[in-house]
């Protein structure tokens, strides 16, 4: 696809070859939002299905659950999509309404951090109770 | 406060919500972000549910005591309406990342379309959840007493 700005010489050969924008990270963000939310829609489906299903059950009915390896695979997916979308969400919401540059940054590492966190004990007890 | 710092402050604002009529469009667009960070608070749960389980039983009960309570009973049919919104206005906003539904009329059906399936699944998740007994849902204990009780008879 030619687009109209192509060829209006207003960036270096290598910056067009790059194609990273202004802000110098390109669509990656944007991308990985759109991937995430895709991978989301079956497993958000698999998950609330999973969720009636399991009304009242007890812990051992819940762990043999888990343990089966499908579950245990889509629920470690499912963690992995939605916290990668969460985190990239939030990211774009504290960009947009925090205005001061110091509390910004913080907000986001702690964000990032604190879901790094939360996805990862997440995962290890999927495993603890899967294997 | 220095000189720009006051004049800064004394700027006039443009003119902003209150002055506008409210339109399905930018209410929908804010519902998105607010369910977002909703969900992502109800993420918090589901690790609670996780890290429960994978320490014992008494913690996994005192969490299901909570979710089954009305509190938590509460909280999940929010966190259900808003996934079901996210998901119905996700879909919408793939087909505007495709060129799609652009025209004014149509981003206004597709917004109210967005409304009534995310209350319908909300509705018929709800449904199936409370329509069927606790017992159905524990086939694994159904089965450990059945095969209990088939090699009690065996003996």
């Amino acid at each position: 696809m030619k687009l109209k700005w192509d060829k209006s010489g207003m960036k270096t050969p290598l910056a067009r070859a790059r194609g990273l924008g202004a802000a110098g990270h390109g669509s990656d963000h944007w991308m990985a939002q759109r991937i995430t939310a895709f991978a989301n829609v079956p497993l958000v489906i698999w998950f609330v299905y999973s969720l009636v299903s399991l009304k009242g059950a007890d812990y051992v009915s819940f762990t043999t659950w888990l343990a089966e390896p499908v579950n245990a695979i889509l629920a470690i997916l499912f963690i992995i999509s939605n916290f990668y979308h969460a985190a990239l969400g939030l990211q774009v919401v504290i960009e947009d309404y925090i205005h001061c540059e110091v509390m910004k940054t913080v907000k986001l590492v702690v964000m990032k951090l604190v879901l790094f966190g939360l996805g990862t004990a997440a995962i290890f007890s999927i495993l603890k109770i899967a294997l | 406060m220095s000189e720009t710092q006051a004049v800064k402050k004394e700027r006039p604002l443009s003119p902003h919500l209150q002055v506008y009529k409210p339109q399905l469009t930018s209410f929908t667009s804010i519902l998105h972000r607010a369910c977002g960070i909703a969900l992502s608070a109800g993420l918090l749960l589901i690790v609670c549910w996780l890290v429960a389980a994978a320490s014992g039983e008494e913690a996994y009960n005192a969490l299901y005591e909570f979710v089954s309570g009305p509190i938590g009973t509460f909280m999940l049919f929010g966190w259900s309406a808003a996934l079901f919104y996210h998901l119905c206005n996700g879909i919408r906003h793939f087909f505007w990342d495709f060129g799609l539904l652009f025209k004014i009329e149509n981003a206004y059906r597709a917004g109210y379309a967005v409304f009534a399936v995310a209350a319908l699944l909300t509705f018929a998740t709800w449904y199936c959840a409370l329509s069927f007994a606790p017992e159905m849902s524990a086939p694994y204990i159904e089965e450990t007493i059945s095969i209990v009780i088939e090699e009690g008879a065996a003996e």
